[in-house]
């Protein structure tokens, strides 16, 4: 749970309030001078209307610099982030050739495959070669190839289900798979903090959609006896099925689902169960098999798993696995299947090589070595930045941790003071967020080592301390934590 | 006898008696100068009960909400439908697989065939050049960008394919995403809100119809490649329709339908445009680099003016060879999609090494553009050959690189031309090596345009590959529908 001190959310509001009231009179001078200038629009409607954009104009614009920042360099550990420059406060952004390394807290790269890895990329070069960047084909017609059926086998068996099928895009995996499992006359139940894609595929299914407050099973019981009860709206027929939607991770809070709850409540209702592993799978787990290894759940309970590929294996595409019956219907009917080209092939063989390292397949044991490094790099970052006094969320051995920042005038403080410190780390703000709660994500990396997780401590406590974000100080003692950290060392 | 007479009298004494009351002196009081008479007692009182009734709540049946125990029952009897329905027989699952590169000729299930069944209208697959800079992508960069675009997933190869493509289109800026089918999906409900008007083809493909469900706009059709019913459409729309100045309006329209072969006349969509003040979205998937004198597309085909296309979306899995999707426009439209298109924000960029992909492939379009003689007059012999197939009819256009060949006969049902189809393209596969498609339809797609056998020319085939199809889909055909 976030804990929001009384003082800083007056604070916010009162920020927030500030920077409408600003960008009002702005708009309302810019109104008067164009006034004087013929319209451009030459009798079409405009793309935004009113206050449609304001958000953009008024608010996102100003710290633009904070988003979007271009990189030179693979997104390893370390990498290089391109400078930009501004000559209207930041309406544009220009590139420059220059660039500065910076330690990189901020990308999926869960277990370091971002780079050029010494066991994947000669076999990806070999597939390349092989079967050059596209097949320019759909899966259906001419876009099959030996590698497509060889990872679906592998992550069915990786997963631990009977059979898995392949899409080229995570986002497309979500938005094309709900509309072909449930139709009208379903009802799909999803977590209040669920992704954009997932609200996108359910809103293009035609079923009716309910919410069930974020990770409460307690709640998702009340919420299907009350539906089932009631059946369909208006009519009250009894609902076709019924469909609970969770994640794994959900990527802006870092905390895990609470998977054996929401199974017991769903097998006692007998609604099926879909599980979006986006960020979970090859991250947690002993063997890297996701949530369902690390709560203990049978994967045989959940119907449907879901997950994709660019995070924890460093290429792109998603993947479903479930039984054999529901993957060869969505063969049949799933329109990313037949409409959308097929996944590039050294794409593929990127996550075939990474999975066969991950359990050990290739000969050696850097499988084993990254999971238990993810999981100790997690744990002491997060054990450090809360003894540090930040409002830190997120369950142990989750790699995602957000810092809470609130302010929204800290947001592009902490981000550009940190980088002027060489640390690249991600700032969220509203709408991706509730308008109160803006926050730093950080994410961890199997490929971050002990120094550098140190020097990214050390200058987040520096910034932390210029931006005055350590809500919660833990009691002060004889030694401070920087010195604590040197010590470690 | 002798009872009725003493109860007429009763009630005749009785009725005397009111009447006398009610022409008592009494009841002839003047009060403010008003006479009342008996009558306006009577009406008082009547008066009166309707108020009083009137002011009495009505009766409701008291709500009684299920108790625990009702619910228990009710979730204990509900059944829900399994997951997935139940395979149909004979439902083709398998698809044949590819064991080398995709290109004119490819080795499918182990047999050398050639290959009508990939969109690589210019045969980049395979080009050294293109191969060259992935390798060299892929060594700096890796394979993913791990990363949305607004969270360093921007790499420098992003910035370089956008701004080329601007380029080479005669653009201000242009934008990529990550994969061919989201980009329209995307791009639609960007800009399309609620109580927006879109006017579309029927026969646009499903990506489009999802964009324009999830754009929540209202939708209107028109008949497929139609310009007589999209002039009357626009015209109903806006004729005394004051509002209709201030709701934004949009033609949807594809280049090069992909389930029909046909080309839409970009030069009276323009007109009719501009008359009723609608933006156009292009969807240019299967032209860009295939259409106009240099591959520009359909603007440079019909010598309309880039500037006139609002908004122009392709997928980059088709003539170039490589994955991905871009959209391009003014200033606008496209730092709009920066912040509001859900495929662009929620989600990974595009691996690095198909950007360069995407970058080389244009500049080996913008050096040979002799590719595209090629691919002409490869599209005009198959043309030629397959105009006299027994059973079989082209209904795409001269100048599309998908051939489309329709049934002449239908047999009434889509299954059995399915099946017909299919049994057309396994036996050309198995008994020549040569290597074509039906065009499938996934349940959700509501277009209504017939099905029928999809060729992708290349312009790596040769002479020698296509008169290898003729022949063998003349003598097939023959064979198969001789009885039809």
């Amino acid at each position: 749970m976030v804990r929001l001190p009384y003082v800083t959310a007056l604070t916010t509001l009162f920020s927030y309030g500030l920077l409408f009231a600003f960008g009002q009179l702005r708009d309302f001078f810019r109104r008067i001078l164009d006034a004087r200038k013929p319209s451009n629009l030459k009798g079409y409607a405009p793309i935004c209307l009113g206050l449609e954009d304001f958000y953009t104009r008024r608010l996102y614009l100003r710290i633009q610099d904070c988003f979007g920042r271009p990189i030179a360099s693979a997104p390893d550990a370390w990498f290089d982030v391109v400078e930009r420059y501004s000559n209207d406060c930041n309406k544009t952004l220009h590139r420059t050739t220059a660039t500065t390394k910076c330690l990189n807290l901020g990308s999926y790269n869960y277990l370091g495959f971002a780079a050029a890895d010494e066991y994947c990329t000669p076999r990806v070069i070999e597939s390349l070669k092989k079967y050059s960047a596209s097949t320019c084909s759909v899966r259906v017609d001419g876009g099959n190839t030996k590698l497509h059926t060889e990872l679906e086998e592998l992550v069915a068996r990786f997963v631990g289900k009977p059979a898995a099928i392949l899409f080229g895009m995570g986002y497309v995996t979500n938005s094309a798979i709900i509309p072909a499992l449930v139709g009208k006359g379903g009802l799909i139940i999803s977590d209040s903090l669920n992704h954009n894609s997932i609200v996108n595929g359910a809103r293009g299914s035609g079923a009716t959609v309910r919410v069930f407050q974020h990770n409460n099973p307690a709640h998702l019981e009340e919420v299907l006896r009350e539906q089932i009860a009631g059946g369909q709206p208006r009519t009250h027929r009894p609902w076709k099925k019924i469909i609970v939607i969770v994640e794994g991770i959900y990527s802006m809070e870092g905390e895990l689902c609470k998977l054996p709850g929401v199974i017991s409540v769903c097998k006692k209702y007998k609604a099926y169960t879909y599980l979006d592993e986006a960020h979970s799978i090859g991250a947690i787990g002993k063997t890297g098999r996701g949530v369902c290894e690390l709560l203990g759940v049978d994967p045989a309970d959940v119907d449907i798993m879901m997950g994709t590929f660019t995070k924890s294996f460093g290429s792109c595409g998603g993947y479903i696995a479930a039984s054999n019956e529901i993957i060869q219907h969505l063969k049949l009917t799933c329109p990313a299947h037949i409409y959308a080209t097929s996944m590039s092939p050294p794409a593929v063989q990127q996550v075939i090589s990474a999975i066969k390292v991950i359990l050990g397949e290739d000969g050696t044991n850097r499988g084993a070595k990254k999971l238990s490094q993810i999981r100790e790099n997690s744990n002491f970052f997060r054990l450090e930045l809360q003894k540090m006094g930040f409002e830190v969320l997120g369950d142990n051995d989750s790699p995602v941790m957000p810092i809470m920042l609130y302010n929204p005038a800290k947001i592009p403080a902490f981000s550009r003071e940190c980088l002027r410190q060489n640390v690249a780390v991600v700032t969220v703000a509203f709408p991706a967020t509730p308008l109160l709660l803006a926050r730093a994500r950080i994410c961890i990396s199997a490929s971050h080592s002990r120094e550098d997780l140190i020097k990214g401590l050390e200058v987040i406590s520096k910034v932390g301390d210029l931006v005055g974000i350590k809500y919660f100080p833990v009691e002060q003692e004889k030694t401070t934590a920087v010195d604590k950290l040197k010590k470690i060392q | 006898m002798d009872m009725a007479l003493p109860v007429v009298n009763a009630t005749a004494a009785v009725l005397a008696r009111v009447s006398a009351a009610f022409n008592a002196p009494l009841a002839r009081a003047v009060v403010f100068g008003v006479h009342i008479d008996g009558h306006l007692v009577v009406e008082g009182l009547l008066i009166a009960v309707i108020v009083f009734q009137l002011s009495r709540k009505s009766y409701k049946p008291p709500k009684k909400p299920l108790t625990e125990k009702e619910i228990d029952e009710l979730c204990d009897e509900w059944e829900p439908e399994p997951l997935c329905p139940p395979i149909k027989e004979g439902a083709r699952i398998d698809t044949p697989m590819l064991e080398s590169a995709a290109g004119p000729h490819t080795i499918v299930d182990g047999k050398e065939v050639v290959n009508f069944a990939s969109a690589n209208y210019l045969g980049l697959i395979g080009n050294e050049k293109i191969i060259d800079s992935c390798i060299g992508s892929l060594e700096k960069y890796g394979v993913g960008s791990c990363g949305p675009r607004g969270f360093y997933g921007t790499i420098d190869v992003h910035l370089d394919c956008e701004s080329k493509i601007a380029k080479f289109l005669g653009t201000p800026d242009s934008i990529l995403y990550s994969y061919g089918i989201s980009t329209i999906f995307s791009v639609i409900p960007a800009f399309c809100k609620k109580g927006d008007i879109i006017v579309a083809d029927e026969g646009v493909h499903w990506a489009v119809q999802n964009g324009l469900h999830l754009s929540r706009s209202t939708v209107v059709y028109f008949k497929h490649n139609d310009m007589a019913s999209l002039a009357s459409t626009l015209e109903k729309l806006t004729r005394g329709n004051k509002r209709a100045e201030k709701i934004r309006r949009y033609i949807v329209v594809e280049s090069i339908y992909q389930n029909s072969g046909q080309i839409a006349p970009l030069d009276e969509i323009v007109k009719l445009k501009e008359k009723y003040r609608f933006r156009v979205i292009l969807e240019e998937s299967h032209s860009f680099g295939v259409l106009g004198k240099s591959g520009r597309g359909l603007a440079e085909h019909y010598g309309v003016p880039i500037e006139k296309i609002d908004i122009i979306t392709a997928g980059m899995g088709n003539a170039l060879a490589t994955d991905g999707g871009f959209c391009t426009g003014s200033v606008r439209v496209v730092d709009h999609q920066r912040l509001s298109s859900s495929g662009y924000v929620f989600s990974a960029s595009l691996p690095p090494y198909l950007a360069s992909a995407a970058v080389s492939a244009v500049n080996y379009l913008e050096e040979n553009p002799s590719v595209l003689a090629n691919l002409r007059s490869n599209i005009a012999l198959l043309h030629k050959e397959l105009s006299d197939t027994p059973g079989l009819e082209i209904t795409s256009h001269v100048l599309s690189p998908i051939v489309f060949l329709k049934l002449k006969k239908s047999t009434g049902s889509p299954t059995t031309d399915l099946d017909l189809l299919e049994t057309i393209a396994d036996k050309v596969l198995k008994e020549d090596s040569v290597f074509i498609v039906t065009s499938k339809k996934s349940n959700l797609d509501r277009c209504k345009l017939p099905i029928g056998i999809r060729l992708f020319v290349s312009a790596g085939h040769t002479e020698s590959d296509i008169s290898r199809l003729s022949s063998s889909l003349k003598r097939v055909s023959a064979s198969v529908l001789s009885d039809y």
